[in-house]
């Protein structure tokens, strides 16, 4: 197997895109990876896109045909993947797995959703989860990490302002971030104060509704240098699986598709957490922001509350956790998602993120999950 | 026409809670399964009649629904852990919110789930509530 680098990344502004279509949006970021990478479309050799549900919110399937043919990318082989809210994480693996083995040299990996062309996008989000065992008993999306939250608040203590505090931090990044969704900060009263959605999580612990792309360059870590001053290396390209279901895991308080996924990433990286400089977390819920820092080691199990109450993972902290201002402040375009954090943590490993720059940053992480945890991916990248 | 056969398909499961139990691990897993996750080709899967008598893990309670559920918000759901072992995620009904608690004693009951939609069928099935 090959090494592989990152030689090109790009986000569009994320937010409701009104103006904007499905296609407008893959191929503005596509051009401007391409861009970034100083390459020409034409050395291009296979495309991945990330996208959880086209068909439910654009009615349009074949979305990789489409794309190709208005990025006048074809005839290059273009595969859609889809794994929920970690579509865009398993675009990224696998153009890196094609990398890797040898199979092409230059591949552009993206993501993609347009969501707010319906004008109730619910049930398409709850389609993520066990359609006809949970969505179909009533349960909305929020409400499954919502019942998350209320059982770890049960077994280890965790508050509800320690659940605000991790909203608080990521407006506070996305105030310096001129791509995100909602470029401003809030407090913890102003969170405990919104509308209730699912008890004990409101309005502002959720993720929003949100349209964007993104997109990165990947080619052989050999020839990086060839297109860039600072290409940035893939250390490890991790994914595992885990129950459809809530109900069904073993604890509800722990997401084993992400502790199963971070294991490998570590092996593979020869790393452990205190290697992490930074990590971009799947916080489409501020509870599952809390259980990321713990399920990828950063902290003990149940210990996730006092560690960002504390500033464990500000911007300034021992671990900063979503520079970016993760999913609930950039923004969580769903397919997109996995993307947007890469490119993040790319922009941040060459120096290039602006008012929000971590200071001499060498090794980042991104976590990206699908659903309630039946699939989670882990990346670690280094300069 | 195809979400009526979906609803058929399932109707015994949703009206009389039948799991499955694996004679190999004795694991217990609701809905049917045709295969034991556990002990996949080595495993054996007979139909089980669960109780419908569990204790609550963990509850939620709506007050954003989606459109289907609007006119029931805010309601109450939980993920249910049957005595037998498997865990279901339910509606809880007939409650007084006072006494709505992690570790509760439930009891299935028989309801109706859903108002007709598209396929102008009424779904029933299992909820819970609180054991006296
Ligand atoms: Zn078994």
């Amino acid at each position: 197997m090959r090494d592989v680098a990152i030689i090109g990344v790009s986000q569009t502004k994320f937010g409701e895109l009104w103006d904007k279509s499905f296609r407008d949006m893959i191929t503005e970021a596509g051009m401007g990876a391409i861009q970034d990478a100083n390459i020409e479309g034409a050395e291009l050799e296979a495309m991945y896109v990330g996208n959880m549900s086209a068909g439910l919110f654009v009615q349009q399937e074949h979305i990789a045909a489409l794309i190709a043919d208005h990025a006048g990318l074809t005839p290059i082989p273009c595969a859609r993947i889809e794994a929920a809210c970690a579509s865009g994480g398993l675009a990224l693996r696998n153009g890196i797995m094609a990398v890797a083995s040898g199979y092409h040299d230059i591949v552009i990996s993206a993501g993609v959703e347009k969501m707010t062309d319906v004008v109730d996008p619910t049930p398409m989000i709850a389609s993520a989860s066990d359609q006809e065992w949970e969505a179909k008993q009533g349960v909305t999306f929020p409400s499954l990490y919502a019942m998350m939250a209320r059982r770890h608040m049960y077994e280890y203590g965790t508050t509800r302002e320690q659940l605000a505090t991790f909203s608080v931090i990521n407006h506070a990044n996305a105030s310096k971030n001129p791509r995100a969704q909602f470029p401003m900060e809030i407090t913890v009263e102003q969170v405990l104060n919104s509308t209730m959605v699912a008890d004990p999580l409101r309005l502002l612990d959720c993720s929003p509704v949100s349209d964007g792309a993104a997109a990165v360059i990947l080619c052989p870590a050999e020839d990086a240098r060839k297109y860039t001053d600072t290409p940035i290396y893939v250390k490890a390209s991790a994914q595992a699986s885990g129950t459809i279901a809530l109900h069904d895991r073993k604890s509800l308080t722990t997401i084993d598709a992400t502790v199963n996924a971070a294991r490998t990433a570590y092996n593979m990286a020869k790393m452990e957490p205190k290697d992490i400089g930074a990590v971009e977390v799947h916080d489409c819920f501020s509870i599952n922001g809390l259980l990321a820092v713990e399920d990828l080691g950063f902290v003990e199990k149940g210990k996730g509350g006092v560690a960002i109450e504390e500033g464990m993972t500000q911007i300034d902290g021992e671990i900063p956790v979503n520079p970016s201002g993760g999913l609930k402040a950039r923004g969580h375009p769903l397919g997109a998602t996995g993307i947007a954090q890469t490119a993040e943590i790319v922009w941040q490993l060459r120096g290039e993120a602006g008012k929000r720059q971590i200071d001499g940053l060498e090794i980042g992480m991104t976590h990206n999950i699908g659903g309630t945890g039946g699939t989670a991916a882990v990346h670690i990248f280094s300069l | 026409m195809t979400e009526t056969v979906r609803a058929w398909r399932h109707i015994p499961q949703r009206y009389n809670l039948i799991g499955s139990k694996c004679l190999q691990c004795g694991k217990v897993f609701f809905p049917k399964r045709i295969l034991c996750p556990e002990c996949r080709r080595k495993g054996k899967l007979e139909e089980i009649n669960l109780s419908g008598k569990g204790k609550i893990l963990t509850y939620s309670v709506i007050e954003t629904p989606t459109d289907e559920f609007k006119d029931i918000a805010p309601y109450v759901v939980a993920i249910v852990e049957l005595e037998e072992g498997a865990k279901v995620t339910t509606q809880i009904v007939d409650y007084d919110i006072e006494k709505i608690e992690i570790g509760k004693e439930v009891e299935m009951v028989f309801r109706k789930i859903r108002e007709a939609g598209d396929d102008g069928v009424i779904s029933y099935g299992f909820k819970f509530r609180i054991k006296d």
